[in-house]
């Protein structure tokens, strides 16, 4: 009964998932993809994204510290990590990407970032 | 790399262009899930390189006949395609945004190429740019994406492949010496 139980759990995980935003049709679109011949798609491309978004992360800081900010650099990063999030159904991440993307535009990256020290320190 | 070839004949070989990991690693289960062999690459001059089209060929439009007229009299099999060989591309996938050279780059270096034009090129892109789309299909895409690429997208692709295979078949009763000399225009 461990075994069902630990299922049921990661099935309410998920579905949590979903219902508070985090994830989108994409996500199951990536499970679809998952089958008897390639069991490890899912857990692959997430792992490849957690690594990728890392390396986005640290560029994206150092880009933030440097003055004068290179804009330019900050959008491509960010372009990157829209569409990486987006390919694997990470829908919150990628509609913070766009937000912070349009504040790029308007050259107002740090207005954007003290809006989210909210949600860094309660992480 | 993840330039693994799996030697078919019978599948269509589709070359996939994308700088971005994931969306790489996606596209290639898009495309095996939909019985595609898949060859993908992280550039477009690794593309190029691929096909066995010099990266500088088609800088200048000049020297581009000439070039190729070059390679074809010295051809081997590197430079030309044959899909009967297997390492023959049938379709070629591209995202748009990469660094370097755009997807609209590749795409218009390919159908420059007498060698290669004739292959359906499908660009993908995250952004939903009307005028970008437009060109792309202006300028010889055969179908524009916009990312996240879902099987239903892929499901496309069959028609532009069976146009193509038709015409092999056609060509396929002549011999290869015949192939290598008309495949030269």
């Amino acid at each position: 009964m461990d075994g069902y139980g630990m299922q049921n759990q990661i099935a309410c995980i998920r579905r949590s998932l979903f219902d508070q935003g985090y994830l989108d049709e994409q996500f199951i679109q990536l499970e679809e993809l998952q089958d008897d011949a390639n069991p490890n798609f899912v857990q692959e491309i997430v792992t490849l994204f957690y690594t990728d978004s890392t390396r986005l992360i640290q560029n994206i800081e150092l880009t933030l510290n440097s003055r004068p900010i290179n804009f330019s650099k900050l959008d491509d990063y960010m372009h990157q990590f829209k569409g990486s999030s987006s390919s694997i159904g990470a829908k919150k991440v990628t509609s913070e990407c766009a937000v912070f993307r349009q504040y790029c535009a308007a050259g107002n990256a740090e207005a954007y970032i003290s809006s989210l020290l909210p949600y860094i320190y309660t992480d | 790399m993840g330039m693994a070839i799996d030697r078919d004949d019978t599948k269509f070989h589709v070359l996939a262009v994308d700088d971005s990991l994931i969306d790489r690693k996606l596209i290639e289960r898009l495309l095996k899930t939909s019985s595609f062999q898949v060859t993908a690459v992280d550039s477009g001059s690794k593309a190029l390189e691929f096909l066995g089209l010099n990266n500088n060929d088609a800088d200048d439009d000049e020297e581009d006949e000439q070039r190729d007229s070059n390679t074809e009299s010295v051809s081997s099999d590197e430079d030309q395609d044959h899909p009967d060989l297997g390492l023959g591309v049938n379709l070629i996938i591209t995202d748009y945004c990469m660094p370097g050279m755009t997807g609209y780059d590749l795409l218009k270096k390919i159908k420059k190429s007498s060698s290669f034009k004739d292959i359906p090129v499908v660009i993908m892109s995250s952004e939903n740019i009307p005028s970008r789309i437009n060109r792309c299909l202006e300028d010889g895409a055969e179908e524009f994406f916009l990312k996240p690429v879902q099987l239903s997208d892929v499901n496309k692709l069959r028609p532009h492949l069976m146009k193509g295979r038709s015409k092999d078949i056609d060509s396929s009763h002549k011999t290869t010496s015949t192939r290598l000399i008309t495949s030269g225009n």
